[in-house]
């Protein structure tokens, strides 16, 4: 017997629990500035934020509530929106989704799209008009709503892939 | 089916507390947050640092994938070179015989065209670059337009130098670090870049749209005098932007102006100069030089 290896049927190591989510969110943040893409306009969806999202839909007890400040500065500092943006609507996309999982007792995989959707549009609306507070709504708008939808249409995607780092996350040794 | 959440603390005290101050927290950091982001907007530059120095850990990736990407790309070239080469051959031999036909006429053109440059004495304003880069990669993921340019300070980029790339204007130098700088492209939604008109020096505003295009208009509402194909060139007013860079090609005409395509392509171009920022004093000293010659020598014909 070795007393300081692991053991047959063991949890996971607490270290790796919560460091796989956090890592996951910080590295999607990050890696849009690690591309060789020069874009002219907003075209890939945001991948720090759908990963956030994907997480509390699928554990959402795991983070306080208060998770969307350090990783939403985190993705402030690469999303190219002013610092600040995502401290704010990434702590109110997890009060909604804290405050919807109270009401919507048992959630669906389309309960879970639903609401993924719907706050990737609002969070990407909302930071868009806060960066260009002087330009037309309209024209703001216009600029955001393609990749509105390919996030809307990528979410499941991300609950599946976030399930599979959820399986990593709890593998027992 | 996601498990219902157990949020509700029961009856324990030290449970109902944590809860609460979790929800504190929350509030008040987000509010906070917002409050950021207003005052970021106001003053962007208080925050470029923070936001240059985490630029700075990703370079290096975009460095590397940049070069390995940039040659993966090249092999479909190379490929479609060899199935092509035939009928490329023959149609580059028959532009070669055009193209000779056409340098005779051009050089005399040439000695022609020099001539009367030294006629005029055209001062030749200092167009010498500060720098040469690359851009790197760009915030792809959100309404702002922000490249990120491969040389900082190390080489005395600094915020606000024009950056242009050989076909046209690309932006402006908004923050720079140690070895990576920040470019805010022309097609940025808030920027604006005062240019005039190739052919006859009519003087507009391009608005950046922040899809890649540009809004051409002019000061003039009466009538709309752009016709797709007019070659827009910076011109100089203002400062910042020195006068006579290439910025755009008109596309089609709108109500209000035109709109039109970014001569210089971000995506594509391959090296970027950075140049010294424009001043109005450049302007007056070129006319200072140019005031007491007042008719120069017409130089001898050879």
């Amino acid at each position: 017997m070795n007393p300081k290896g692991p053991r047959l049927g063991e949890p996971a190591s607490r270290w790796r629990m919560i460091v796989v989510p956090v890592a996951s969110v910080m590295f999607a943040s990050a890696l849009p500035l690690m591309l060789p893409l020069v874009a002219s306009s907003p075209v890939l969806p945001p991948l720090g934020l759908l990963f956030f999202l994907s997480w509390q839909l699928l554990r959402t007890e795991m983070w306080p509530v208060w998770i969307g400040l350090p990783l939403g500065l985190w993705d402030d500092l690469f999303s190219g929106a002013p610092i600040g943006t995502a401290v704010f609507l990434w702590t109110a996309a997890s009060i909604a989704i804290a405050y919807l999982s109270q009401r919507i007792y048992w959630r669906g995989f389309f309960h879970d799209w639903a609401i993924g959707a719907l706050l990737v549009a609002i969070i990407q609306a909302l930071a868009a008009l806060l960066t260009h507070p002087h330009a037309a709504t309209g024209r703001v708008l216009g600029l955001v709503a393609p990749q509105i939808i390919v996030s809307v249409l990528l979410v499941p995607l991300f609950l599946r892939l976030t399930g599979k780092f959820d399986n990593f996350r709890l593998k027992r040794r | 089916m996601v498990r219902p959440a157990h949020r509700r603390p029961g009856q324990s005290r030290k449970a109902q507390y944590s809860l609460f101050a979790a929800y504190v927290i929350a509030v008040t950091g987000a509010v906070a947050g917002l409050l950021l982001a207003v005052l970021s907007v106001v003053d962007p530059v208080g925050f470029a640092q923070l936001r240059i120095a985490s630029h700075e850990v990703t370079a290096p990736v975009a460095r590397a994938t940049r070069s390995a990407i940039g040659s993966i790309s090249g092999i479909d070239d190379a490929v479609s070179a060899y199935v092509g080469a035939g009928s490329q051959n023959r149609r580059l031999r028959k532009e070669l015989a055009e193209t000779r036909r056409q340098l005779v006429a051009t050089s005399s053109l040439q000695e022609e065209n020099r001539q009367l440059k030294a006629l005029l004495k055209l001062q030749e304003t200092d167009k010498s670059a500060i720098a040469n880069g690359y851009l790197l990669t760009s915030t792809s993921t959100s309404s702002k337009r922000i490249a990120l340019l491969s040389i900082g300070r190390n080489l005395g980029v600094e915020a606000g130098q024009p950056v242009r790339g050989a076909d046209g204007l690309i932006g402006r130098v908004l923050g720079s670090g140690p070895s990576v700088s920040q470019v805010l492209l022309i097609t940025d939604i808030d920027t604006i870049v005062p240019v005039r008109r190739a052919r006859d020096g009519l003087p507009a505003l391009a608005y950046g749209r922040g899809n890649g295009d540009l809004d051409v208009r002019t000061l003039n509402i009466a009538n709309n005098p752009f016709k797709p194909g007019d070659i827009l060139l910076t011109s100089g007013t203002g400062g910042l932007y020195p006068p006579n860079i290439p910025v755009a090609i008109v596309a089609r005409r709108q109500n209000d102006g035109a709109l039109a395509r970014p001569l210089a392509d971000p995506a594509k171009v391959d090296a970027v100069s950075v140049l010294r920022p424009y001043t109005p004093e450049d302007a007056e000293a070129q006319l200072l030089k140019s005031a007491p010659g007042a008719i120069p020598e017409v130089p001898k014909a050879p």
